[in-house]
C-alpha cells in the first residue's frame, strides 16, 4: 500500500512538473500541450467511441497475433531444443531473424498482403514467433536433467514425460519466453499500425498516426498514455497470476528469474 | 574372492536372488580419450537385502547404479532383475538423487503422487491413501501440502524418501542421498532409514563414499577401486540393528574397510 501511495505520487508530481512547464510558457502548446488539453482529448474520445473502438481494434490484433505466435513458437522451441536437426536448421533461422527489428517486417508484409489484417497479423506473428521460440528452447534446455531421470525411473516415457515433467519444469522459463513475445508482438503491432493505414479497421497506432498528420499533440500524447497503460495492464493480467503461482509454489521471484 | 560374492544375505533361506550383475563392463569415449570406468562387475543382491557401493570417486559407482536402473546400457555384460533383463528405466527400480530430484511444481504430496500415479491398478483413494501413509512413515505428514521451497533439505529428502518407496518398487536405488546433508540431520535419517528398512524390507543398493554410512546401513559393504572400477571386496557387517553410526563396533569395521580401501588407491596413484 506505502509502495503504491509512493508511485502515486511520483505520478502526480510528474504531471504538476508538466504543469509548470507548460506554464513557463517557452514552448508552443502546439509542442507542448498541457495535462488538461490531453485529459480533455481522451475524455471526448472516450465520449465519442474513438478510443473504445481504436482499443478494441488494436486489442483483437494483438491477440490473434499473439495466441498464433505462441502456437507457433513454443513448439518449435521445444523441438529445436531436443532435435539437433531442427536446432541446427530453424534454430538458427530463429536466431537470425530474432535481430531483424520487426518493423523492418512491414514493407514486405505490406506487398505480401496489400492493405489487409493479413498484413497487420503477419508482423505481429513475426514479432512474436523467434522470440518465443528461443526463450523457449533456452528454457527447456536448463531443465536440470535429473528431473528427467527421476521422472523416468518412475515410468514416466514419451508423451507423459513431456507433459507431466518437462513442460512444467520447463514453466518459468515459458512464461519469460511469452512475456517477451508479448512485447514484442505490442511493439511490432504499434509499427505496423503507423507504417500501415488499412481500412478494415483503425486502431490505437492509426489514431496515434493522425495525431501527427494534424499536429493535434494532445491526441499524441493522449494515445501514447493510452498505449502505456495497455501495456502495463496487460502485463499484470495476462502474467501476474502466473507470477504469482510461480513465486508460491517454486519460490521464484519472477522478477528476478 | 570374487567367487564368494553374493553368498552373503540376510540370514535364513536363501530364495533366488533378487538382482543379478552379470559381467557388466563400461567405457566412456570421448573424442580424445575411452575411459574404461566398469571392469567385470558381478554382483548378486539377495530379496531384502541392503547393500552398499563403496568406493572413491572415479570408481563408477553411480554408472553402475546407472545401468541397474535401466538409465545408461552397459557395453557388456547384463544385470537381470526378477528373473527380467534390464533393457530399459521402469518403475520397479526406482532411484533416489543426491541432489532434490523433487518436482517444484508440485507440493510434498504432489511429489509421492507422481509416482503411484504411474502404478496400474490402483483407485484414487488408494493412492491418496497410500502416499499420506508414507508421507507419515518419514514424519511428514503436516507437511504434505507444502510446497518443495519450504522444506529444509533433510525434509526434502525425506520427501524423496518417501516418493521412492511408495511406488513399492522391486529395487530401490540410492545415489549418494544423503551426501549433501549436515551431519545431524544425516544421522537422523540413517535411524529413520534403519526404522523404515526393518518394518518394509525392501532390496535396496546405496552408493556413498562414506564409509561409516555403508557400515550403518548395509548388510553387506562392497568396495569398488577406480581406473577402471572394479568390485574389490565384499564385507559382511554382522551387527544388530538399529545401529547407532556413533558406536565403536561401528567405527571398528568402518577402519578396516577404509584401510581397504586406501590399499586400493594409493599403489596405483603413486
Amino acid at each position: 500500500m506505502k509502495r503504491f501511495v509512493l508511485a502515486f505520487l511520483f505520478f502526480v508530481a510528474l504531471a504538476g512538473a508538466w504543469q509548470l512547464m507548460v506554464q513557463t510558457g517557452r514552448w508552443s502548446p502546439v509542442l507542448l500541450p498541457s495535462p488538461r488539453d490531453v485529459a480533455v482529448y481522451l475524455w471526448s474520445a472516450a465520449q465519442d467511441g474513438t478510443l473504445v473502438a481504436a482499443i478494441g481494434v488494436t486489442l483483437r490484433r494483438l491477440l490473434v497475433g499473439y495466441a498464433i505466435g505462441l502456437a507457433i513458437g513454443l513448439p518449435l522451441g521445444l523441438l529445436s531444443s531436443s532435435v539437433r536437426f531442427v536446432e541446427d536448421t530453424v534454430g538458427v533461422l530463429a536466431l537470425g531473424l530474432q535481430t531483424l527489428p520487426s518493423v523492418c517486417w512491414v514493407p514486405l508484409a505490406l506487398i505480401w498482403f496489400g492493405q489487409t489484417e493479413g498484413a497487420m497479423l503477419f508482423v505481429v506473428i513475426m514479432g512474436t514467433v523467434w522470440s518465443v521460440m528461443i526463450a523457449t528452447d533456452t528454457g527447456a534446455r536448463t531443465i536440470p536433467r535429473v528431473y528427467a531421470r527421476a521422472a523416468r525411473t518412475m515410468g514416466s516415457e514419451g508423451f507423459h514425460k513431456w507433459t507431466r515433467v518437462i513442460l512444467p519444469a520447463a514453466l518459468p522459463h515459458l512464461i519469460t519466453g511469452m512475456k517477451q513475445g508479448w512485447a514484442f508482438a505490442w511493439r511490432s503491432l504499434m509499427a505496423a499500425e503507423i507504417y500501415v493505414t488499412v481500412l478494415s479497421g483503425f486502431g490505437l497506432g492509426h489514431l496515434l498516426h493522425y495525431g501527427r498528420e494534424l499536429n493535434a499533440m494532445d491526441q499524441v500524447i493522449a494515445v501514447m498514455l493510452v498505449i502505456v497503460a495497455i501495456g502495463l495492464l496487460a502485463d499484470k493480467a495476462l502474467f501476474g497470476p502466473w507470477e504469482h503461482f510461480l513465486h508460491r509454489r517454486w519460490g521464484i521471484n519472477a522478477r528476478e528469474a | 574372492m570374487l567367487d564368494s560374492i553374493g553368498s552373503y544375505g540376510p540370514p535364513g533361506p536363501q530364495p533366488a536372488p533378487k538382482l543379478i550383475v552379470d559381467g557388466v563392463s563400461k567405457w566412456f569415449r570421448t573424442p580424445r580419450a575411452s575411459v574404461h570406468a566398469l571392469d567385470d562387475i558381478n554382483l548378486s543382491v539377495g530379496d531384502g537385502e541392503f547393500i552398499c557401493l563403496v568406493g572413491p570417486s572415479g570408481c563408477g559407482k553411480s554408472t553402475l547404479l546407472d545401468i541397474i536402473a535401466g538409465l545408461t546400457r552397459a557395453d557388456a555384460g547384463r544385470v537381470t532383475a526378477d528373473g527380467q533383463l534390464v533393457e530399459g528405466p521402469g518403475r520397479h527400480r526406482l532411484v533416489m538423487f543426491q541432489e532434490s530430484a523433487l518436482f517444484p511444481w508440485l507440493t510434498a504430496f504432489g511429489n509421492v503422487m507422481f509416482g503411484l500415479k504411474l502404478v496400474p491398478d490402483l483407485s484414487r483413494a488408494e493412492r491418496r491413501e497410500t502416499a499420506l501413509r508414507y508421507l507419515r512413515m518419514v514424519g511428514l505428514e503436516r507437511f504434505a501440502h507444502a510446497n518443495v521451497h519450504e522444506l529444509s533439505g533433510g525434509m526434502r529428502q525425506r520427501v524423496a524418501f518417501a516418493r521412492s518407496l511408495a511406488p513399492d518398487p522391486h529395487v530401490l536405488l540410492m545415489d549418494e542421498p544423503l551426501s549433501a546433508l549436515d551431519a545431524l540431520t544425516r544421522e537422523q535419517l540413517y535411524a529413520d532409514i534403519q526404522r523404515i528398512q526393518q518394518d518394509r524390507r525392501k532390496t535396496i543398493i546405496l552408493v556413498t563414499h562414506n564409509v561409516r554410512e555403508a557400515v550403518c546401513l548395509g548388510d553387506r559393504v562392497i568396495l569398488l577401486s577406480p581406473t577402471p572400477g572394479r568390485i574389490r571386496e565384499s564385507f559382511p557387517i554382522h551387527l544388530p540393528r538399529p545401529r547407532d553410526v556413533n558406536s565403536i563396533q561401528l567405527a571398528e569395521y568402518t577402519e578396516r574397510i577404509t584401510a581397504a580401501l586406501k590399499g586400493y588407491i594409493v599403489p596405483e596413484t603413486v
